[in-house]
């Protein structure tokens, strides 16, 4: 199927890479039907609303800059996600980007969890104190020794 | 919304598990005492609204092009 998009205009899309948000994403819960799409530079993702092609948030997966990353799911997030295996749960954290990309920030507090088997999502919110909303990416990255 | 008024050390229950209790009223500062499943998220509302508004600012962003994370098999792929 064809979407328009944000990041890449006009594509072609597998209609697998479509999941459905019964509850939306926090401040935009009318936004009920998105797609997971590639980037052309891993390890980032992005999320295109499928009613505002100019709504599209830029994802990254946690584990990559915090591999001690271990959200837990509370009984109304498998309740709209669905019981199935853990593996069949994603999780990725919503990227905010500043003109300067140094202080790239990624939100470990409400990650987006997307079951890939049922093609569900929701942003779930994480109590423990850890997981704030805004995580400098590059500098925890630094401290993970990675050059 | 329900309302309801509690003195010092009454409860409410919401759904079968979940209790609420009035532990201490100090001037303006009410403390809550909140018994639920682990499997029930409890958080104050400012964290709610947090997430919300980074939702707002990172729907803002237009990166032009996405940073280059190091770490990275560097290649074509």
């Amino acid at each position: 199927m064809k979407i328009e998009t944000k990041p890449f205009g006009l594509i072609e899309i597998d209609e697998r890479q479509v999941m459905s948000f019964p509850q939306g994403i926090l401040g935009f819960e009318q936004h009920q039907q998105w797609a997971l799409l590639d980037s052309t530079q891993p390890p980032f993702y992005w999320l295109q609303s499928l009613s505002d092609p100019s709504l599209a948030f830029v994802l990254i997966s946690p584990s990559y800059f915090r591999p001690d990353y271990d959200p837990d799911l509370s009984a109304e997030d498998r309740a709209v996600l669905g019981t199935g295996e853990v593996d069949d749960i994603l999780q990725f954290a919503i990227v905010t980007i500043p003109e300067d990309q140094n202080n790239m920030t990624a939100n470990l507090q409400g990650p987006i969890l997307i079951n890939r088997k049922l093609h569900r999502g929701k942003q779930g919110i994480q109590t423990d104190p850890r997981w704030k909303v805004r995580h400098r990416v590059v500098d925890e990255l630094a401290s993970l020794g990675v050059r | 919304m329900l309302v309801l008024a509690r003195k010092l050390n009454e409860s409410i229950f919401v759904g079968d598990s979940v209790e609420i209790s009035i532990v201490e009223i100090k001037g303006d500062q009410v403390k809550l005492g909140i018994k639920a499943p682990a499997s029930v998220k409890v958080y104050r509302s400012e964290v709610y609204t947090a997430i919300q508004e980074e939702n707002r600012h990172a729907a803002r962003s237009n990166p032009v092009k996405l940073p280059q994370l190091p770490g990275l098999f560097k290649g074509d792929s």
